[in-house]
């Protein structure tokens, strides 16, 4: 039996212990923001933070995850209001979209540990992140702001909670 | 999902469909979208008015990145006289009732603009007849502003919603009689509005095919005849059917293509033998696959090596070229004079070669099927879903009235999608199972059972007189097809720039077989031909001594001959105009550059959209390149729709352009060799460069631009490298050549 926390809620599995992060994610429990894009950690698709560390879920088996704390996109917020979140729709980032949560995923976990990333420091962060449409200088400019938003955030509330990524529980079922 | 919205129905007016465009490059492909049928549009089918006034509007086309859930709703809106922020998009089945539901060939704006400004025009026309009939006033002294119909001289006004009810009593308007807003009065179209599903896409909201739900539904994995036309003759079943969580494996013997070059593949995509496992979850089925042992009958194509096939090609350019596609004036004594001594003419020869490519899109092919009673039901990404709702229904032999096909978000398309090839295996794989079935490829899958950008040779001679003037240019395209049949999409249109503004010009082809499917990828046919003939021209240019951007403006200057009937040709004034305007832009000529650093500009015509591109690059003595920024201008008519999805489209396909300097399809042993992304690489947000982009609206309709937009990519980079080190890429990718990105 695996434990494992997901979006700060408790969960158990005694399925296959070699079943990738990501079919557990979306298959088991039903979280399906988390993407599929190729299965050998190429595309960074399947981005999801654990124990807050950017991971590629397509080739972590979820033993990996055992005792340990995931967050996925459904775990930043529901309602589209972290930072990140909220600069990826004001300036219009998305394309098709599929490989945005793993962007984002990746964008939280550069912005966690530099909070004001310059474009060099954006570039190698996100280098393992591909986007087929090319929405590269807008995910550039929206980590920017995304900066911004936490810094003016972080002056306004100085004693908001971190981290927030693992704050609400998860919602993946269908509308 | 966002398929099944109970829609109040306000209105019952009948309207003519905006059809009757023609698709740049796909006009069987459009011929089939439209149907055999030419039914109405009916409003109803695209506006619904809730009694608060919130207003539903469906966008017909899949959406696949290039944000046409917004545009076609904006366009509705618009005349509707609606505020954006009331709207709500909803996607619709696959249905004739929708008219044309193709997507692709940059045809959504073209094939919309009117069409769906009519719609909305018809909606506040049965509005304001229904306030005017409330008051008894005449319709002509109503007006309408964000929703709400008024009448000033009463000081009296009513919203929407209220009015829905009545407006569906009120007559049907000529859609063709109704005044459509003059652009000065826009709201809506031409101000960028986010897309509408940006909020589901940062929350992680299942919106996308492979999200897909059914109660009871199992997972599907196939593994496909690797060698195209070859068959699954037995397989360890009983071992696989053993596995733990494994519902079902069979054979599917497919059924062979109607042709080896079949141009109808947007209509019958053909259905592959393999084998399918079912099992409880997806993964489960995958790893069922790692033991599948299958014993496959390779067929005629078992022995194709893509190593041959360039040889071949070589033979081929020595002999007699199989047909003349098109002919002005005579080539040959022209470059017989280039052989004299002292005559000014001056000939330059080169050989291209244009490697296959795949579509990649993120997320893989998928497709959900539910067959039950009878009945299908399916949940599919395809660009166009009404002739796969068509081809499926042949393949079980239902009545097309018995299939239902929801239209689900993609992620990316660029053409693959427009291929309904998964839909016919999850279709059948759910019947076999009797169950709903999710058929998800793997990116291997999905690699290596592409249609792919079809690949070929160009063998070029070209000649300048003492004037520096072109004055011969000759093609012989050797491609892939058979007898007067290019494969699929790989073809060459013979009106093609510069066709017409030379005196001497001669396009001829030959082919050779080809097992491997073929098809539309973004800008087809466009993605590969601008960069040959655009970087060929650029030979010329340095040939004659010329600078590149003032060759090309003197040869469009010129007189243009005659179009053959069924060519297309470009309008020389609004290329010029981008010229000048890249050209500007970029500080071309005006700017002095380190050594090692060089501007390249390069244009193209396709799919009715003007583009022309300066590329800024330096090359380092390890070959490695880096483009430094990247200039666009493009004349697409006199309005942009939203200006922010505009910009990302065009940006998206400069890097999508980029990418595809590094990518390569091979065969061996009639098999695809690449397998994954690091095969096929597409570029990292490190090597993006800044792209600026730039409209020059002119007096046109407005068109597409998602493909138009990457063509001129590829020449400009690679004529900036020849500028900058002396060194012709004629082979792509580029690192046959020894180049890459840094």
């Amino acid at each position: 039996m695996i434990k494992l926390k997901v979006n700060g809620k408790n969960q158990q599995f005694d399925g296959d212990p070699d079943m990738p992060l990501l079919w557990y994610l979306r298959d088991e429990i039903d979280l399906k923001g988390t993407k599929f894009g190729c299965g050998m950690s190429l595309c960074g698709a399947c981005t999801v933070h654990l124990n807050g560390r950017p991971v590629r879920s397509c080739s972590t088996p979820v033993s990996m995850a055992a005792n340990k704390s995931a967050t996925t996109i459904e775990g930043l917020s529901t309602d589209g209001t972290h930072p990140v979140q909220v600069a990826w729709q004001e300036l219009d980032v998305p394309q098709c979209g599929y490989c945005q949560a793993g962007q984002i995923m990746s964008a939280c976990a550069l912005l966690a540990k530099t909070p004001k990333p310059t474009d060099a420091e954006i570039d190698t962060a996100m280098n393992g992140n591909l986007c087929r449409c090319g929405t590269y200088l807008r995910i550039r400019a929206a980590i920017h702001k995304a900066a911004e938003l936490s810094a003016s955030k972080a002056a306004t509330k100085p004693a908001a909670k971190t981290p927030r990524a693992s704050a609400s529980p998860a919602k993946g079922s269908q509308k | 999902m966002k398929t099944n919205l109970n829609r109040r129905s306000f209105l019952q007016v009948t309207a003519l469909a905006g059809g009757g465009f023609m698709l740049g490059l796909y006009p069987k492909a459009a011929a089939l979208a439209q149907g055999p049928q030419q039914a109405p549009l009916v409003p109803t089918d695209f506006i619904s008015i809730a009694p608060n006034g919130t207003v539903t509007l469906t966008s017909r086309n899949t959406e696949i990145g290039q944000n046409i859930y917004n545009t076609l709703p904006m366009l509705i809106a618009e005349e509707l006289d609606v505020d954006w922020k009331d709207v709500r998009v909803v996607r619709p089945d696959a249905h004739p009732r929708y008219g044309n539901q193709f997507t692709g060939g940059s045809s959504g704006t073209p094939g919309n603009w009117d069409a769906m400004r009519q719609i909305g025009a018809a909606g506040r026309h049965m509005l304001i007849a229904a306030a005017a009939n409330t008051w008894g006033v005449a319709a002509a002294e109503c007006s309408t502003a964000s929703g709400r119909v008024h009448h000033k001289a009463s000081n009296r006004s009513l919203g929407y919603g209220e009015l829905a009810a009545k407006a569906a009593t009120m007559p049907t308007p000529d859609l063709r009689s109704l005044k459509l807003k003059d652009s000065k009065d826009y709201k809506i179209i031409g101000k960028s509005t986010v897309s509408v599903e940006a909020k589901d896409i940062v929350t992680g909201k299942p919106i996308f095919g492979i999200d897909v739900k059914v109660p009871g539904m199992l997972y599907a994995v196939m593994q496909r005849t690797p060698v195209l036309g070859g068959k699954a003759v037995s397989a360890n079943l009983d071992a696989i059917k053993a596995m733990k969580g494994v519902k079902a494996a069979f054979i599917i013997e497919g059924r062979p293509l109607a042709s080896d070059y079949p141009n109808y593949l947007f209509q019958d995509p053909g259905f592959e033998s393999g084998v399918a496992i079912v099992a409880d979850s997806w993964w489960a089925a995958q790893s069922a696959r790692e033991k599948l042992e299958v014993k496959w009958e390779a067929g005629k194509w078992g022995t194709q090596d893509s190593a041959e096939n360039a040889k071949k090609a070589v033979e081929l350019s020595k002999q007699t070229p199989m047909r003349t596609l098109r002919k002005d004036g005579d080539v040959d004594p022209v470059f017989s004079r280039a052989s004299a001594p002292n005559d000014g003419i001056k000939a330059v020869e080169a050989q291209y070669s244009i490697p296959f490519i795949a579509h990649g899109t993120m997320e893989p092919q998928n497709c959900t099927a539910h067959f039950k009673d009878g009945k299908l039901e399916i949940w599919s990404t395809s660009q166009i879903p009404q002739p796969g709702r068509t081809a499926v229904a042949q393949l079980l032999k239902l009545p097309e009235s018995d299939v239902t096909v929801h239209m689900v978000r993609g992620g990316g398309g660029f053409g693959r999608r427009a291929y309904n090839d998964i839909m016919l295996d999850a279709a059948w794989i759910s019947k076999q199972v009797n169950a709903p079935v999710k058929l998800l490829w793997s990116r291997e899958d999905d690699m290596q059972h592409d249609y792919y950008r079809c690949g070929g040779f160009q063998f070029m001679k070209g000649a300048v007189d003492s004037a520096g003037k072109l004055v011969a240019w000759h093609d012989h395209f050797v491609a892939y097809g058979e007898g007067n049949n290019f494969a699929h999409d790989g073809g060459f249109q013979p009106g093609e720039f510069p066709a017409r503004f030379v005196p001497n010009y001669r396009v001829q082809s030959s082919v050779m077989g080809l097992g491997l499917k073929t098809g539309a990828l973004r800008a087809p046919y466009s993605n590969s031909t601008a960069w040959v003939i655009q970087s060929f021209i650029d030979e010329l240019a340095h040939a004659a001594g010329k600078d590149p951007v003032q060759f090309r403006l003197d040869l469009l200057a010129g007189t243009p001959l005659p179009l053959g009937q069924r060519e297309q040709g470009l309008d020389a004034a609004r290329m010029t105009g981008v010229i000048k305007l890249v050209a500007e832009k970029s500080g071309w000529g005006k700017r002095t550059l380190p050594k090692g650093t060089a501007l390249g500009v390069a244009f193209h015509f396709s799919h009715r959209g003007y583009f022309a591109e300066v590329a800024e690059v330096t090359v380092a003595a390890n070959k490695k390149i880096k483009v430094n920024k990247v200039w666009v201008a493009a004349d697409v008519g006199s309005q942009i729709i939203n200006p922010s999805s505009a910009e990302t489209q065009v940006q998206g396909a400069v890097i999508d352009g980029l990418s595809e300097m590094m990518q390569e399809i091979t065969l061996k042993n009639g098999a695809v060799v690449q397998s994954n992304y690091h095969q096929h690489p597409w570029l990292k947000m490190s090597q993006a460069p800044p792209i600026e982009v730039h409209f020059l609206k002119t007096n046109n309709p407005p068109t597409g631009l998602g493909e138009p937009a990457l063509p001129p990519i590829l020449p400009a980079v690679c004529n900036a490298i020849f500028s900058a080190t002396g060194e012709r890429i004629r082979t792509m990718p580029m690192t046959k050549q020894g180049f890459s990105f840094a």
